[in-house]
């Protein structure tokens, strides 16, 4: 590919990517009212795309079965077919069709991401707002357990664990879920430091109220627009950390579909100048900047309600 | 001076108007002001917050803050138009012939370097003088602004002096150039009122001595008194009136002009006094207390008796407020104890009871930050009535009702608001609200109008009056604000360094004091005269 078509495409795929992104905004705002419809419509075009790509990836995920032209695991040709009219994006490493493959991936590495997230923020986000809500020996015992646990990599205390618990799914996400809680414990924690300072937790305090209600009722709701740009940062990190993990082979175990581990299996055909095995990559980077257009339009509506 | 120069303004601004941007509409803050300045004169500009006042003094500047736009009018300064400099045409006259004094010196220094090097940085930037040159005009200027040791001080960072001493060394620094023009911007606004008349003194005498035109910013019309020889009244962004000092303090035209004086003239009906027989509802017996060593509060006595307010007067760090701390629980005693309805409460409030807890409650000086910004208004002011009184369903809204037309809120149009979408007074209103629906025996009041409007710092204090009187409560008023005592406390206790200076009903206290700290407290406290800076540093300077 030389350069001049390169640019060709990129320029291309911006274009695309702004008239789909502007006409999904107008779709939106035709069905949507009152202050959702008036937040559409002062969306920038990227955070539209965003929302139409993280759409269009749920879609595919739920639909998974009925868009698929075979079967997740089933072998339909030769290894390493080229593209074609039966298997659109050739077959893999064993002879599975690429295309099937692709979409089953969305299901399985997304729909990972997405309880690890949620887990992560559930124990992250409790933990954080007790600890700044709580203060005192509580506070310094768990920040200086979790600076322990951030004090190893990420990656490697996760090989780590993974080899201990074995690579079933389910030690799979409460391991990466537990490890990012503690970036989430940090941010939570920084965010509602800065609430329960002002007056009105104050207030709350000496009105008796249960540390319950002042945790969840007082701070949470004034620190709800950071966290939720926190969540979907930290979607994308867990996300790249599942196909990360797959592609060292502790991940998402075969025969599974997962987009990091058919990067890997089909490594061998980067040599031969053939595109194939970048396309779930592709998928990969492309839902992250997605996801990414959607949380700076959010952190920008959260930040001027605040204002 | 010559008198050709006295002739020609020294600044023109003309039918001036200024929009400042909100959600992509321009909306106007200044609507047609003109402005004449003379060489040496020192014209007041004064107004409620969001009048426009400091708009218009950056405006004068030829310069209009980020989100602000000046869209019409003309301003010239010396023949000059600001408005039609290139950038570095402008720049040449900022700092060099004008000037600027900002309300907070402490954010306006930069904290990283020393104060003369950020002296210096102007006269030597704009080639005035050379860098010896000006650090020995920086010593002159330090001791003609009354600095102590005054060719050391320099050599300090901004945090290593007062707020006292740094907003005279940043007068000192807009004087380096020797500009034509400076702009005050409630320079004294964040200062003790002590520490407020020697700042005063010293801006006044420098301008005089050196015969700089100065526009000087304000809420207060007794400070501006002081300080201006013509005032300039600004509200929503137009002219109200303009007359001389002397004029404007005597015989104001408009009755909104007369209005700025609301607070000072408020005054209730007095309450009778007590039986020296009765119980106190809360005595506060032999309190000390400390942060880490340091005592802050140093064997405080003081009671608190059924519908009356006692006014608790001090400066910052008097203790005020670590008093008030105590009392809620917040900041447990290292010593003495304190009986409500006889009954003894415990140091921490964790370890008080419920109905201990709704018996004091407290209303803060900044409503913004005591109300919850995520809460309807029903849900603020309904969750002490569902605690304390276990009201549930309709007799809870029923409740919250009352109290918004108790509090003179119209219930249907408020109770669904989020606090966002009120003014501050109606935010100190729904605080007010908040506190009397626990039903309380004793509400204390933390600096509640200062954050406030005279007029509706006014309105609040009434309200609060009315309150007292249906409702029978003891309210203990925290202030530094002398007038605001007059118009509504009983007894009044004067605190310094964590002692009681002073206490006595209000009229003892406040016309013949015995303690000398709260003769020169009140001293310190500017009267409408124009003539009282004047008359108070003679006779200083002759005692």
């Amino acid at each position: 590919m030389t350069p001049v078509m390169f640019l060709t495409w990129g320029a291309l795929a911006i274009v695309l990517g702004t008239i789909a992104g502007w006409s999904f905004r107008w779709i939106l705002s035709r069905c949507t009212t009152g202050y959702v419809r008036i937040a559409v419509r002062q969306a920038p075009v990227a955070a539209s795309f965003g929302m139409l790509i993280i759409l269009l990836y749920v879609g595919v995920a739920i639909l998974a079965p009925l868009i698929a032209p075979f079967a997740e695991r089933e072998v339909v040709a030769d290894q390493f077919m080229p593209w074609s009219a039966t298997n659109l994006l050739g077959t893999d490493n064993l002879g599975r069709d690429m295309f099937t493959r692709l979409i089953y991936g969305a299901r399985n590495t997304v729909g990972i991401a997405f309880a690890v997230t949620v887990i992560a923020f559930v124990i992250g986000s409790t933990f954080g707002l007790l600890a700044a809500t709580v203060g005192g020996w509580a506070d310094q015992l768990s920040s200086r357990l979790v600076d322990v646990m951030m004090a190893i990599p990420a990656l490697i205390f996760s090989l780590l664990l993974l080899t201990i618990f074995g690579t079933s799914i389910i030690s799979l996400v409460l391991v990466i879920a537990v490890i990012d809680s503690t970036r989430v414990f940090r941010v939570a924690r920084a965010v509602a430091q800065t609430i329960v300072t002002m007056d009105f937790v104050e207030a709350a305090r000496l009105r008796g109220e249960t540390l319950f209600r002042l945790v969840f009722r007082e701070v949470l709701p004034n620190a709800l627009a950071p966290l939720i740009a926190e969540f979907g940062l930290r979607f994308c990190f867990v996300f790249l950390s599942i196909s990360a993990l797959s592609f060292l082979g502790v991940g998402i175990q075969p025969p599974m579909a997962d987009w990091g581990s058919m990067v890997r299996d089909n490594a061998a055909l980067i040599t031969f100048g053939d595109l194939t095995p970048l396309l779930p990559a592709g998928a990969i980077a492309l839902l992250a900047v997605a996801v990414n257009f959607v949380v700076d339009w959010f952190l920008h509506i959260a930040s001027g309600l605040q204002e | 001076m010559p008198d050709m120069s006295n002739a020609t303004p020294l600044l023109v601004m003309k039918d001036v108007h200024i929009e400042a941007r909100s959600n992509d509409i321009w909306t106007s803050v200044v609507e047609g002001v003109d402005l004449t300045l003379r060489k040496g004169e020192v014209l007041g500009l004064i107004g409620e917050s969001g009048a426009g006042k400091s708009t218009l003094g950056l405006a004068a500047m030829g310069f209009a803050r980020d989100g602000c736009r000046i869209s019409g009018g003309s301003i010239h300064f010396d023949g000059i138009d600001l408005l039609a400099q290139s950038e570095a045409g402008h720049r040449s006259i900022l700092g060099r012939r004008i000037a600027y004094v900002a309300q907070s010196a402490a954010a306006s220094f930069n904290p990283a370097h020393r104060l003369i090097s950020q002296y210096i940085e102007g006269p030597v930037q704009h080639g005035v003088m050379q860098r010896d040159e000006a650090m020995r005009d920086a010593f002159d200027l330090y001791r003609r602004m009354q600095l102590p040791d005054h060719e050391r001080i320099g050599f300090r960072y901004p945090h290593q002096v007062s707020g006292g001493q740094l907003q005279r060394a940043m007068t000192a620094m807009a004087m380096s150039c020797r500009p034509d023009l400076i702009i005050f911007d409630e320079p004294t606004t964040a200062l003790d009122v002590t520490t407020q008349v020697e700042v005063l003194s010293a801006i006044r005498d420098i301008v005089r001595q050196y015969n700089t035109a100065a526009i000087y910013i304000t809420h207060d019309l007794a400070v501006v008194a002081q300080m201006a020889d013509r005032i300039k009244i600004l509200r929503h962004g137009r002219e109200v009136e303009e007359a001389d000092t002397a004029e404007m303090v005597n015989a104001p035209r408009e009755d909104y002009s007369r209005s700025l004086w609301a607070v000072r003239e408020y005054n209730r009906i007095p309450r009778p006094e007590v039986k020296s027989s009765s119980v106190p509802l809360l005595a506060i017996q032999n309190i000390s207390a400390a942060y880490g060593q340091a005592l802050c509060l140093e064997d405080i006595n003081l009671d608190f008796h059924r519908g009356r307010t006692v006014a608790v007067v001090g400066e910052s760090g008097s203790g005020k407020s670590t008093l008030a701390r105590v009392i809620t629980g917040l900041k447990p005693p290292s010593q003495g104890s304190i009986h409500l309805d006889g009954d003894e409460l415990p140091g921490s409030y964790r370890k008080r009871s419920r109905d201990q807890l709704r018996r004091v409650q407290m209303i803060y000086q900044m409503a913004d930050t005591a109300l919850n910004p995520k809460l309807r208004i029903g849900e603020l002011i309904g969750r002490p009535a569902q605690m304390y009184l276990g009201l549930r369903g309709k007799a809870l809204t029923g409740r919250v009702r009352e109290l918004l037309d108790l509090i003179g809120l119209d219930p249907d149009s408020f109770i669904n608001r989020l606090p966002s979408e009120l003014s501050g007074g109606q935010k100190q209103r729904i605080g007010i609200a908040r506190a009397i629906a626990a039903e309380p025996k004793l509400i204390i009041c933390d600096e509640v109008t200062s954050a406030l409007d005279q007029i509706v710092a006014a309105e609040i204090l009434k309200l609060l009056d009315d309150l007292q009187s249906k409702l029978g409560l003891a309210y203990m008023f925290i202030t530094h604000d002398i007038s605001t005592v007059r118009a509504i406390a009983d007894d009044v206790v004067i605190m310094s360094g964590g002692r009681i200076m002073e206490v006595g009903p209000k009229g003892r206290v406040l016309d013949s004091p015995e303690s000398p700290y709260t003769r020169a407290l009140l001293e310190s406290v500017p009267e409408r005269d124009p003539n009282w800076l004047t008359k108070k540093l003679r006779k200083s300077r002759l005692g």
